[in-house]
């Protein structure tokens, strides 16, 4: 999932940590990851699977929103 | 017994072409956590920092260099933060090996640039981000 460490480089709001899911169980459990890669932001916005530039954006865009 | 063979190393120097500047790999370990995974992450980052003059490692230790993980946001072994000029916010739990390699070796391509291969509107958008954004990717190597 490159699109998330170029976002880590392109802003310094943006931390990305790519995580193996087989190694960390608990951490998956927790965010009860089923299929990869799976991708959670701000622990508010989640989705599974690669998705193009601009919708990876939108869930960004969406995690920060003010609910 | 070395992680990479001969035409994995190939590859990774070629990519390694693009490098533009230094790169630190500062490695979180913690034997008694997590022993194998541990040592086969630094064994990885090391035989990777071995195919570029511009990277440099560093091997901290999560239970002594506690101010160090926290300034980091580490809490988890094995960790790898991939910094450029600057720590740019990239980190790794686990052993990046098969797809996660590829990322890591992307990561210290992008980290040594500080130049991310990102559209205009992408950009634009995260410029103007007004609050902080933790993405967690998981993965797995296959």
């Amino acid at each position: 999932m490159r699109l998330a460490q170029h976002m880590s480089v392109a802003s310094d709001r943006v931390r990305s940590t790519v995580i193996e899911a087989n190694e960390f169980p608990e951490l998956s459990r927790a965010y009860q990851v089923m299929g990869v890669p799976k991708v959670v932001i701000n622990d508010r916005v989640q989705f599974e699977g690669a998705v193009p530039e601009h919708d990876f954006l939108g869930a960004v865009l969406q995690a920060v929103e003010t609910p | 017994m070395p992680i990479m063979n001969a035409r994995d190393q190939a590859a990774v120097r070629k990519e390694f072409e693009r490098i533009a500047g230094p790169v630190k790999l500062v490695v979180f370990s913690q034997s008694l956590a997590a022993p194998e995974l541990c040592q086969q992450n630094e064994q990885l980052v090391r035989e990777v920092a071995e195919l570029s003059d511009q990277i440099t490692v560093e091997i901290l230790n999560l239970a002594i260099d506690r101010e160090r993980a926290e300034a980091y946001g580490i809490d988890q072994v094995p960790a790898i933060v991939v910094e450029g000029s600057r720590d740019w916010g990239i980190r790794f739990y686990g052993v990046p090996l098969g797809y996660e390699f590829s990322n890591l070796i992307d990561a210290i391509i992008v980290a040594s640039t500080g130049e991310p291969t990102l559209s205009e509107e992408t950009l634009a958008s995260l410029r103007a981000l007004a609050s902080d954004v933790d993405i967690k990717v998981f993965s797995t190597p296959t």
